[in-house]
């Protein structure tokens, strides 16, 4: 008898704890029980990954929440929510004065991000200046062998005019100088990795958050495009990533963009390969 | 009797006009939305100045060449592709191959389009940058081979339809003549089958034409004017799918309505001088 109630003791020690330990794990995602609202979410392609990835843990915490993501570009996202289509517009720069002003937009800042230029991981050339970079975007520079490369041309891809990614590498990378119209254009991060990847002569620019193993971050005035150096402050093209919301966020909007600066929000994000906005 | 008649009458009477409506309508809303810009020198601007909206210039053109130079070629690699495949169906008819082709070409209408963008920028494009060791191989040429493996199978099977109704007794009499397969293609079989066969190019123009994520994928979309089959180029449906995300005050929004409403007329002359081709027939 005796034992047999030290073991039901033990079961219900244990019983506690393994619960205790639910809920620790759970803690952040608590605020979203009983919701049973959508959440649309378009914009800034840097987002995505960890959009995805919060979003992919609310939905499995409470499978009555439905959240979209959609890509488009930071224009979208400012222009999507300003105009109501969705919750949260993304944007991977700070809206203008005016947009914020136009639509009434409240921005949460919620990582920072850097943007690197990239080549393929085959290419020879994997340091440039910033002149030099300037001079490839506006077509000034033409050919890799120029720069210690291999005899062939430069095939310049950048993003289209609306990408927050173009702004931030266009005012800091290039210090706002042209991009040459004979560049390729793409339309989203993904798509600017999957070029580069597959083009050993190319020169793109993307999310620090999106570099792998597929692509090779260009050291730019000796600097290499990383977590670390952009953590530091020593890389200078940065930029923050934002989530925006017509007027203030409220109910599981809100919710949700309290979640992305949650303790669980913010390991989401180290592990998409951002820094956490503190 | 005559009260069903009549309804179902008037029920069709009424889908044709609606769909007619909607194309008129269409058209209506672009000129609409353009009017505050459509002005003769603006006109003149986008059909002369380069695209640069960081310098307020807001030229089109390079795209309507674009659009141009990849739906054309994509006919022009596409026809002779198709041409010889329905012929293969429908007339040489070799047992259990034509029908499996037939079959294959009827499943190939079924893929998506972001399919074969897919298939072009992992396996042509760099395929095109290495044979002609010139340029990303995001170009007109590869997109203008992809969008004519797409358009193939409308082409095939309109061409093949068009033959199957050519009348077998013809056939026979070409061959108690003695004559050869050649000259039973293009004396009896093309004559008797242009008309159905043009609705087709047709079709499948249209389709090169509007056709967005191809283009949008391997066709490079760069901005200025081509200048060989290499260069990256932009064609309009593109142009509209990467700016469509500007601020709806701004010049490049506006721009969107006047590309759409060159990309229409465009198709629409494609289309007329396609059917002006009928009254004359195969030269």
């Amino acid at each position: 008898m005796k034992k047999c109630k030290r073991i039901t003791k033990l079961v219900v020690l244990l019983m506690m704890v393994l619960l205790s330990a639910g809920f620790a794990f759970a803690g952040d995602l608590d605020v979203f029980k009983g919701e049973k609202q959508g959440l649309k979410i378009s914009g800034g392609t840097a987002h995505i990954p960890v959009m995805e990835e919060a979003a992919k843990r609310i939905m499995s915490f409470n499978p009555d929440i439905q959240i979209t993501i959609a890509g488009g570009g930071s224009g979208a996202g400012i222009k999507q929510v300003g105009e109501g289509l969705v919750n949260i517009g993304n944007s991977g720069r700070k809206a203008t004065d005016e947009e914020i002003a136009k639509y009434g937009l409240v921005t949460h800042m919620w990582a920072i991000d850097g943007v690197s230029a990239v080549v393929s991981p085959k290419n020879k050339v994997k340091s440039l200046t910033k002149e030099q970079l300037q001079n490839i975007y506006s077509g000034k520079i033409t050919q890799w062998k120029d720069l210690g490369g291999e005899d062939r041309a430069i095939n310049m891809y950048t993003r289209d005019e609306t990408s927050g990614t173009r702004e931030v590498f266009w005012e800091k990378g290039l210090n706002k100088g042209d991009i040459s119209g004979k560049a390729n254009v793409v339309a989203s991060n993904g798509a600017m990795k999957s070029a580069v990847a597959n083009d050993p002569y190319a020169v793109g620019y993307m999310s620090v958050g999106y570099l792998d193993e597929s692509v090779a971050p260009v050291t730019l005035e000796g600097v290499i495009p990383s977590i670390a150096t952009v953590k530091s402050g020593e890389y200078k093209v940065s930029r923050g990533l934002y989530s925006n919301t017509k007027g203030e966020a409220t109910g599981i909007v809100k919710k949700f963009i309290d979640y992305l600066s949650s303790a669980e929000g913010k390991k989401i994000v180290v592990e998409k390969g951002f820094i956490p906005a503190e | 009797m005559d009260f069903q008649d009549r309804f179902f009458r008037s029920l069709f009477l009424g889908a044709s006009a609606l769909s007619a409506l909607v194309t008129v309508a269409v058209l209506c809303f672009m000129v609409l939305l353009c009017l505050p810009v459509l002005k003769l020198d603006f006109i003149r601007h986008v059909l002369t100045a380069p695209w640069s909206p960081g310098q307020g210039q807001f030229g089109i053109l390079p795209m309507m060449a674009g659009t141009i130079c990849i739906a054309f070629l994509s006919l022009v690699i596409s026809f002779p592709i198709s041409l010889g495949c329905s012929f293969f169906i429908e007339i040489l008819k070799p047992k259990g191959k034509g029908n499996l082709l037939k079959k294959l070409v009827q499943f190939m209408t079924a893929i998506p389009t972001v399919i074969y963008g897919f298939v072009g920028v992992f396996l042509l494009v760099p395929f095109i940058r290495e044979i002609f060791a010139y340029g990303s191989g995001m170009c007109i040429l590869s997109a203008s081979l992809m969008l004519g493996l797409l358009i193939s199978p409308t082409l095939i099977l309109f061409f093949s339809q068009s033959f199957s109704r050519v009348p077998q007794s013809y056939l026979n009499a070409v061959d108690a003549l003695g004559g050869t397969t050649w000259q039973k293609l293009y004396h009896v079989i093309l004559p008797h089958a242009w008309k159905g066969m043009l609705t087709g190019i047709v079709l499948a123009f249209g389709r090169a034409m509007g056709d967005t994520l191809i283009a949008l994928m391997i066709s490079g979309n760069a901005v200025v004017m081509p200048s060989s089959l290499l260069d990256s180029a932009r064609t309009l449906t593109a142009h509209i799918a990467l700016i469509f995300a500007a601020d709806f005050d701004s010049m490049e929004f506006k721009i969107l309505f006047i590309s759409g409403i060159v990309l229409y007329m465009m198709t629409s002359l494609g289309i007329l001088f396609t059917r002006g081709l009928d009254r004359k027939g195969p030269a």
